[in-house]
C-alpha cells in the first residue's frame, strides 16, 4: 500500500523518473486538451447543436455563474485560470473510478503546484488590477505592524491549500485500500462513492478558495474609492 | 526494549491519539457550523447559495484541521523518518 503515486516509478530516466503521478497528471491533461479540441474543431451557432458542444456549454455557464456569485463583475477575466484549476482537479478526482488510475491529486508535488499557482496568481491579479503600489500597500493595512502577519499568512494559506487536497484524495485512495482488506465485498463500493462525492466537493473548494483568494486581492481598491460595500466579501485566510 | 520497538510503538500510539483527538474535535466544530447554516437556511431561504457557499468554504477550513492530523498520522505510520532512520542504522550494522 503506497500513500503516494510518486512511490511508483514506471521508468527512471538518468536522475528523473517518470512516476505515477507524471504519467497520470499528462493523461488528465491529455484528455482535457484532446476533448476540448474534439469539440471544438466544430462549432456551431446555429438552432441544432453537437452534443459535446452541448456539454462543454453547459459546463462553462455553470462555472462562469459561480464565479459571478463570488465577483459580482469581471467574470471573463478569472475564468481561465479558475476554470483550468477546477477542470484539471475534476478530472482527477473522479477518473479515481478507472481501474489502475491513481489520482495525481493524491501527491503532494502536484497539489503544492497547483497551490503554488495560486500563490502566484494572487499578486498577479492584485497587482494587474490595483498597480504595484497600492499592491504593496495591502500588505500594511490595516497597520505596518501586521507586515510579517500578512506575509505568514499569504505562505500558510497556500500549504494549508496544498494539504487540504492532498488529504483528502489520499485519505480517498487509503480508505477504498483498508475496505479492500477488511470488507472485500460490498463496501469498498460505497466508499468509492463517498470519494467521488469528496472529490468533487474538494475541487469546488480549491478553486473557490482560489477565486476568494484572489478576489480578496483585487477589491479593497473598490472600498477605499467609496464604492457600495460588497455584500458577499469574504477574506479569509485558511 | 530497544530504540527502534521504542519508536515503534510511541509512533503507532500518537498515530491513534493524533486522529483521535484531532477528528472528534472538528466533527464538533464542523456540527455546529452546520446546525447554524440550517438554522439560517430554515430563516432565509432565499439567502440558501449564498449561506450555502460559504459554508462549504467554512467547512473546508476546519476540515483541514482534521485532515492535517489525517496526514500527520499517516507520515507516522507509513514514512517515518525516525522509523527510516534507524531502521537504515540497523541494516547498515
Amino acid at each position: 500500500m503506497t500513500i503516494t503515486p510518486d512511490a511508483i516509478v514506471y521508468w527512471q530516466v538518468g536522475p528523473f523518473g517518470i512516476t505515477a503521478t507524471l504519467v497520470f497528471s499528462w493523461v488528465v491533461m491529455a484528455i482535457l486538451v484532446l476533448g476540448s479540441w474534439a469539440v471544438t474543431r466544430k462549432l456551431s451557432i446555429g438552432t441544432s447543436v453537437p452534443r459535446g458542444q452541448l456539454l462543454l456549454e453547459i459546463g462553462l455557464s455553470a462555472i462562469r455563474a459561480q464565479i459571478r456569485d463570488v465577483v459580482q463583475e469581471d467574470t471573463d477575466r478569472y475564468l481561465p485560470f479558475i476554470g483550468t484549476l477546477f477542470l484539471f482537479i475534476v478530472f482527477s478526482n473522479v477518473l479515481v473510478i478507472v481501474p489502475g488510475f491513481r489520482p495525481p491529486t493524491g501527491s503532494i508535488s502536484t497539489t503544492s503546484a497547483l497551490a503554488l499557482c495560486v500563490f502566484v496568481a494572487v499578486p498577479a491579479f492584485g497587482i494587474a488590477s490595483r498597480g504595484l503600489r497600492a499592491y504593496l500597500a495591502s500588505y500594511m493595512a490595516p497597520n505596518p505592524l501586521m507586515l510579517p502577519f500578512n506575509v505568514l499568512g499569504e505562505v500558510t494559506r497556500t500549504i494549508s491549500l496544498s494539504i487540504r487536497l492532498f488529504g483528502n484524495m489520499m485519505s480517498g485512495t487509503m480508505i477504498t485500500a483498508t475496505a479492500l482488506a477488511i470488507a472485500p465485498l460490498f463496501f469498498p463500493i460505497v466508499m468509492n462513492a463517498l470519494g467521488l462525492l469528496i472529490g468533487l466537493i474538494q475541487a469546488y473548494i480549491f478553486s473557490i478558495l482560489a477565486l476568494v483568494f484572489i478576489a480578496s486581492a483585487t477589491r479593497v481598491h473598490e472600498e477605499q474609492s467609496g464604492k457600495a460595500p460588497d455584500t458577499t466579501k469574504e477574506t479569509i485566510h485558511g | 526494549m530497544d530504540s527502534t520497538e521504542l519508536i515503534g510503538m510511541i509512533s503507532i500510539i500518537m498515530a491513534g491519539a493524533t486522529v483521535g483527538i484531532g477528528a472528534p474535535i472538528t466533527a464538533i466544530g464542523e456540527g455546529w457550523a452546520v446546525s447554524r447554516a440550517m438554522g439560517a437556511l430554515a430563516q432565509q431561504p432565499d439567502a440558501a447559495p449564498v449561506i450555502s457557499r460559504t459554508l462549504f468554504i467554512g467547512l473546508a477550513m476546519t476540515e483541514s484541521s482534521a485532515i492535517y492530523c489525517f496526514v500527520v498520522s499517516m507520515i507516522l505510520i507509513f514514512a517515518n523518518p525516525f522509523w527510516n532512520h534507524f531502521a537504515g542504522l540497523a541494516g547498515a550494522q
